[in-house]
């Protein structure tokens, strides 16, 4: 289980930017057992974006959003309220975020940080991966984890060894800024990659002491 | 004497570089860079480049500057977290060390022990904020330093990367950290580094053309397929293929001196990379019309 709390309304909003037009899914799975999504998030969501004068264009849950065919039939219900949409906001763990990144050509804006996992790692069968890192970040960097698909773990862009898209350490892997970046290029947002980006918080990944007590830190622990 | 000095006073720089040796035998890298001496500006030492474990570019550094030479120390974020980024770069100051180059380091899989740990707790753009708050007297987190350390901060920049605007992305945000000069990873292809300047100009930070002496045609296919953003041009292989064994040397140095003559008005120094070969670096020089 990915366990996840909710950023501060504050800086959701603020990360939305002029976008005035939100898409909202929520996760049923983990990040509903964890009260950072569910049908109570996406409810506390689109109270908070009405309120912020955003207009919801859509409001989605979906049991799990590290299930691939899931999401895909439930996202797909929904095709011209997404063309009418500027962002999608993800009440989820990093997984369920970049899962719907990838399906959806639009910026994908996550509303938990993930902490940390719980001995479940979800059913997700993609390469989306979750490094659990306490401040999640994909709003700024085209809904593609950099801590997961960047080998150097790199924040502020690419370094000097990534060659025709790939990776330095291995040809066939792709270079995650360089992923990144073609997104980013695709959504209009390459903006988004300006800003120095400050070094991470590793204390963020530590599980909090209640939480630690059982060699599991499984679901059953979770209040 | 830090390097933004011989910028601001105009001058085309020139540096070197060296790699400390893997080991405690320091005779032969001094021999080596002994011909550098009054031809370069200052002299880089490489840290554990290529992520091959050697002697330390820090004290390298200090026995330079001992030696009359002005260091450059290179220091990557491959090896060290950022307590241990800081507490270098505050030894370096005490050391004598005035420029330092900070630089993100290759992954530890590429050198002679990739079974250690990829450290990479700050990337290149976090590591110069930091070196820069240093300078003003203050640590990472805001803690106040007894007395702060001057330096004149480098970075790096590949200017044959395909696609280059990720990269340029990067070179702002290096920039906007405090980088005051950038070295560039080694140009071969003038007509692509004179669009790359094209587009940096608007930065006004001095740029140091970097050249690796090819040392044969076979090293410069083995560039060509393995080394990210670098592209040998046919006609240079072909001119080295074209030469006998002995006569490597002396045509090296008429290809690295011409194509330093051909971009040393678009740029605001040179750094070269002999790669043992330091003996020639006169040679060129005086070929490329400089010093």
């Amino acid at each position: 289980m990915l366990v996840s709390e909710r950023k501060p309304w504050e800086e959701i909003l603020q990360s939305l930017g002029t976008r005035d037009r939100i898409f909202v899914v929520s996760c049923g799975g983990c990040a509903d057992a964890c009260e950072t999504g569910g049908n109570e998030g996406l409810v506390e969501a689109k109270t908070k974006l009405q309120e912020a004068g955003k207009q919801v264009t859509g409001a989605v849950l979906v049991d799990y959003l590290c299930n691939k065919v899931l999401v895909g039939i439930r996202m797909g219900r929904y095709i011209k309220e997404l063309e009418g949409s500027d962002l999608v906001l993800v009440l989820s763990c990093g997984v369920g975020v970049q899962v719907v990144g990838a399906m959806v050509d639009l910026p994908v804006h996550p509303a938990d940080n993930t902490l940390f996992m719980g001995g479940f790692t979800g059913v997700w069968p993609g390469a989306e991966r979750c490094a659990q890192c306490g401040e999640c970040r994909l709003g700024v960097t085209g809904g593609i984890c950099p801590v997961t698909n960047c080998t150097k773990e790199l924040l502020n862009g690419p370094c000097g060894g990534s060659n025709n898209g790939k990776c330095e350490v291995d040809p066939e892997k792709d270079c995650g800024w360089m992923l990144i970046y073609e997104r980013l290029k695709r959504l209009g947002r390459l903006e988004d990659m300006k800003g120095i980006r400050p070094a991470r918080d590793h204390k963020l990944m530590e599980p909090p002491p209640e939480r630690r007590k059982t060699i599991y830190w499984a679901l059953e622990n979770v209040e | 004497m830090k390097l933004r000095e011989l910028f601001e006073e105009g001058r085309f720089v020139l540096t070197s570089e060296i790699g400390p040796p893997k080991g405690v035998l320091l005779d032969e890298m001094f021999a080596e860079i002994e011909p550098l001496k009054g031809k370069v500006d200052a002299i880089n030492v490489t840290d554990n480049q290529s992520s091959v474990m050697r002697l330390g570019s820090l004290p390298v550094c200090h026995i330079l500057k001992e030696r009359g030479f002005i260091p450059v120390f290179q220091i990557t974020c491959r090896d060290r977290n950022r307590l241990a980024l800081q507490s270098d770069i505050l030894s370096a100051y005490v050391l004598g060390v005035e420029n330092v180059l900070c630089i993100t380091g290759d992954h530890n899989v590429l050198g002679d022990h990739p079974q250690s740990k990829p450290v990479f707790d700050l990337d290149s753009v976090q590591l110069i904020k930091t070196v820069r708050g240093l300078t003003r007297g203050r640590d990472m987190v805001g803690n106040e330093l007894e007395g702060s350390p001057e330096f004149c901060i480098g970075a790096v920049v590949n200017p044959g990367a395909d696609p280059l605007e990720p990269q340029i992305i990067k070179m702002e945000l290096k920039a906007e950290a405090g980088a005051e000069f950038f070295q560039t990873q080694t140009v071969y292809d003038v007509g692509q580094f004179e669009r790359f300047m094209s587009q940096v100009e608007r930065l006004k930070r001095p740029v140091m053309a970097g050249i690796v002496f090819l040392k044969s045609a076979g090293m410069a296919r083995f560039m060509n397929q393995n080394v990210a953003g670098v592209s040998v041009p046919d006609d240079i292989i072909k001119e080295l293929a074209s030469v006998s064994k002995e006569d490597r040397p002396k045509k090296s140095v008429e290809i690295t001196a011409r194509i330093i003559r051909s971009l040393k008005d678009m740029c605001q120094g040179v750094h070269l990379m002999p790669l043992g070969w330091d003996r020639y670096v006169p040679d060129v020089l005086k070929e490329a019309d400089l010093r």
